[in-house]
């Protein structure tokens, strides 16, 4: 019953094709939109614009949320920037700049017309922003601040200090509660989902857990949008909040939603290192710090003196070395593997030598600290707080961590999955970042999702439609209830010996060494046959404390992990799969003489969307060409 | 990061409550061992990883970014909301703050208007009930003007930026004897106020917002100040100020 892969990208001229799209959608009618319910799950970026929009068009829209309030999604965390083709600074930005940057950046691994709409819609986010009062930064004459930022060669990062996406997502949060006040939009905190209903092929609703009661909800509607966010957590150690999981896609891969590209993560270069066994999260400093911030390593091995000893001479800038035109601004991935080099050769500083240094010595002296101090105050409060050293007297460590994930579930160019009436969108799916994603997109794409995609291509779907009613006594409604609560008891009842923690550490710490930054095929192949044994060790010993019908975190953190156990396996088929370096997916066996990462566009220029198979079961690999008309493929350069 | 991070020892007083209608208790713990580069959520890690692997319910708290901007952590550490260090959440207070042999009691932030739901865990959904009563800007989604048709003030503009870094976690209500949530509410009704996109709705916000937060139970402004000093986010009182003058003008001016 395998699926032919259908990307639905209109035809025409790539700058026509949104237009194009949105012209030949078939529309709902305004009076027959509030006989329609959509139910939007996850409350960041994505998802709360896309329900504050689905609302004020007038659909019926119920929001979910596992946190106790929809504003503390883990967008909030986001610090940088938001991109927009908007050439304020008339430094020769444009929509194509934006929309090659992009494609280029994500080392031709994305699809051009997704791409292209996303730079199309760039600027109405920002004015949509500042419209709702976001307080961007902004200059003495009142108008907009820029800075440019990782990778970019022009000015068209827009920011709010360092919590460009505390900002945001308070902006998209009050649009959802005006209309929450209105009645259109009904909340449901603290509930997670669990299960998705599909009748008739068609995604209708939704299982979810009330984790203050513990008890099992049915929720039914006409579509579901998936706004879960990334799977960084499969690593246990990421710069993800500690909530953040891949339940919601993965039971819908598990019900026939094709899973993409889930080898691609992205590891940021500028994170605190790790210090301890106890350590729960890594910390991200923004890249922005990259600006005006100089990386470097003592030039000989094993230098155990303090920063300031070193003298210049002695030192190694290696990125400005290795990169002369992009230096310090080089991309993620290629700021990441450089440090994880220098590392590797003995040159890391700090207690465990898995770090490097990011001085602002230079910075302060040219610029005064005060301006180092109103661009990235709170960045170096934040850093003290957490290290006990000052990055205005001592060069700050830094080592990269993961923190974003490209890959996630299949969907079209209208963000629909390979199951009809199943949407996803922001960091959920895998469309616009191909293999790498550039610094200050992902607030836009989140955003160009919610609040200018999906609400088109949604009425597009719906109008097309004659959906039976259905209510929570369906049976295949009553089927996803009672699995979902199987599941939960099965887990209950283990009562082994260790931790859910423990599982999780374990899983992480094999995907970090044989599928992080740097993968082999002897390495995935060995990771293969761990997680399988980690998976079944799980179900026969795991402890999950307390009962079902209660507030139980141990049971929540126990089902996400036993989640993550099944999809780690997967990350890695992918990884194994795709035998070309690209983007933040660098395979050893394909490398230049020059170290860096060769991608192999003959064999691999295509997306690698998984259909599941059975748990353990050998998924199968559907691949959707990718072709690039407008952006000629050539290996990246930042030489 | 210090090189030689120093462990310590600490006897814990805990408040357990198994859900809403239970009456609850302080119940003692040892935290052994702690690192003091670690945070103050990874020591309760640590103890409620040995709580489990003894078989005990462990310390229900909550918490997610763990960068100190979601809002989502935060207790009442030796009667201080989000422990002894100024502008800092439980989550970016580390252990070095504490010393070897010291006793800390930890419960959760209490006020009427945010009910206890399970140890530390507090019901804080009367928040988003305020925000919802006027908590915003009402413009729909692409029916607006370029952005930089709009400019504002810099001046403004920073005043409005610190107001809306506020993060929602209540420590203003926990620290205030009077449990109000006035900084809170007072910090959305500033960042709107300050900015000319805020104008058409100003009395209205005002108006709406201040009875959701006296229907919600939470008390009156005496002038404490104990909200500021707790606010990881350093929220200043001027913003009550400005609240108030607002609030005064829209009772005298606003016709609804």
């Amino acid at each position: 019953m395998s699926k032919q892969l259908e990307s639905h990208i209109p035809e025409g001229p790539v700058k026509d094709k949104w237009t194009k799209a949105k012209f030949e959608n078939k529309l709902v009618n305004p009076a027959n939109k509030r006989k329609f319910k959509v139910l939007v799950v996850g409350t960041g970026l994505a998802g709360a614009s896309a329900a504050a929009t689905l609302s004020e068009l007038g659909y019926q829209v119920q929001s979910f949320c596992f946190q106790d309030s929809p504003r503390r999604a883990h967008s909030i965390a986001a610090q940088g920037g938001i991109n927009a083709a908007k050439n304020y600074q008339g430094d020769g930005d444009s929509v194509h700049r934006l929309f090659y940057d992009t494609v280029k950046g994500g080392d031709f691994r994305s699809r051009e017309a997704n791409v292209h709409r996303l730079a199309e819609v760039s600027s109405n986010i920002v004015d949509q922003c500042v419209a709702q009062g976001v307080p961007f930064a902004r200059e003495y004459g009142g108008l907009l601040d820029n800075r440019s930022f990782g990778g970019a060669q022009v000015s068209r990062t827009f920011y709010a200090k360092g919590q460009t996406g505390q900002q945001l997502l308070i902006g998209a949060y009050s649009a959802l509660m005006k209309e929450v006040s209105t009645g259109s939009v009904e909340l449901f905190t603290r509930r997670e989902m669990l299960e998705l209903v599909v009748i008739d092929g068609k995604a209708r609703g939704i299982i979810v857990r009330n984790l203050i009661t513990g008890g099992m909800e049915t929720y039914m509607g006409d579509a579901v949008m998936l706004c879960t966010g990334g799977y960084g957590n499969v690593f246990y150690l990421s710069t993800n909040a500690m909530g953040s999981n891949v339940t919601a896609t993965w039971r819908a891969h598990k019900k026939g939603a094709y899973f993409a590209n889930p080898c691609y993560t992205q590891i940021h270069p500028t994170c605190i290192p790790v210090h301890g066994e106890y350590q729960s999260k890594l910390t991200l400093m923004s890249e922005s710090l990259r600006n005006d911030g100089r990386v470097w390593v003592p030039e000989a091995k094993n230098d155990k003196r303090k920063a300031s000893d070193i003298p210049e001479e002695e030192r190694d800038y290696y990125l400005e070395r290795k990169y002369p035109s992009f230096g310090n601004l080089v991309p993620r991935d290629i700021a990441s593997r450089n440090a994880k080099y220098v590392c590797d050769e003995g040159k890391g500083v700090g207690a465990t030598g898995l770090a490097v240094y990011l001085d602002f010595s230079d910075s302060i002296k040219r610029l005064g600290q005060k301006t180092i101090e109103n661009r990235y105050g709170n960045l170096f409060d934040m850093y003290e707080q957490i290290t006990g050293s000052s990055p205005y007297e001592e060069p700050m460590m830094i080592y990269p961590a993961v923190h974003y994930t490209m890959g996630g579930l299949w969907v079209d160019y209208n963000l629909m999955t390979s199951i009809p009436g199943l949407f996803c969108l922001g960091e959920a799916n895998f469309s616009d970042h191909g293999a790498n994603r550039l610094g200050a997109s992902a607030l836009m794409q989140g955003l160009s999702d919610g609040y200018f995609v999906a609400p088109y291509t949604l009425g597009n779907y719906l109008a097309q439609q004659d959906l039976a009613q259905v209510d929570a006594t369906h049976p295949d409604a009553v089927k996803a209830l009672s699995s979902a609560q199987e599941r939960i008891d099965k887990l209950l009842a283990i009562k082994g010996e260790r931790t859910v923690d423990d599982f999780h550490k374990e899983l992480g710490l094999l995907l970090w060494d044989k599928c992080g930054m740097s993968r082999n095929e002897a390495g995935l192949k060995e990771a293969l046959v761990k997680i399988p044994k980690i998976r079944d060790e799980f179900w026969e010993n795991v402890n999950v404390m307390g009962s079902p019908g209660e507030l139980n975190q141990t049971l929540e953190k126990a089902g996400r992990v036993a989640d993550f156990l099944e999809f780690g396996e997967l990350m890695v088929k992918d990884a194994l799969e795709r035998k070309e370096s690209c983007g933040g997916h660098f395979r050893e066996e394909s490398q230049t003489e020059g170290g860096e990462a060769l991608r192999d566009d003959e064999n691999f220029a295509h997306v690698a969307a998984w259909e599941f198979n059975g748990v353990g079961e050998v998924p199968i690999l559907h691949k959707e060409a990718l072709i690039f008309e407008n952006v000629a493929l050539a290996q990246r350069s930042y030489k | 990061m210090s090189n030689a991070a120093k462990k310590i020892n600490l006897n814990l007083k805990v408040w357990r409550q198994k859900n809403a209608e239970d009456k609850g208790y302080f119940d003692v713990y040892k935290a052994e061992g702690i690192d003091q580069d670690a945070s103050f959520l990874e020591m309760l890690d640590v103890v409620n990883e040995g709580l489990s692997k003894q078989g005990k319910d462990p310390i229900a708290f909550d918490h997610d970014c763990r960068e100190g901007i979601c809002g989502m952590c935060g207790a009442v550490v030796n009667g201080h909301a989000h422990g002894p260090k100024a502008k800092t959440t439980l989550c970016q207070l580390h252990m070095r703050t504490f010393s070897n042999g010291q006793t800390l009691v930890i419960e959760p932030f209490r006020s009427r208007a945010l009910p206890v739901q399970k140890d530390l865990i507090v019901d804080r959904s009367a928040f988003d009930r305020v925000i919802a009563s006027g908590g915003f800007i009402s413009v729909r989604t692409g029916s607006v003007q370029d952005a930089n048709n709009i400019p504002v003030e810099k001046k403004s503009a920073d005043l409005a930026f610190d107001a809306a870094s506020c993060i929602g976690c209540a420590a203003c209500v926990a620290a205030c004897p009077n449990a109000s949530a006035m900084l809170f509410v007072s910090a959305k009704v500033s960042h709107l106020a300050l900015l000319p996109q805020g104008q058409p709705e100003r009395s209205r916000r005002v108006l709406g917002m201040v009875e959701q937060m006296d229907t919600e139970g939470f008390g009156n402004c005496s002038n404490e100040y104990q909200c500021e000093a707790a606010c990881p986010k350093g929220i200043s009182v001027q913003n009550i100020a400005r609240m108030n003058r607002d609030y005064a003008h829209a009772r005298f001016t606003s016709e609804d």
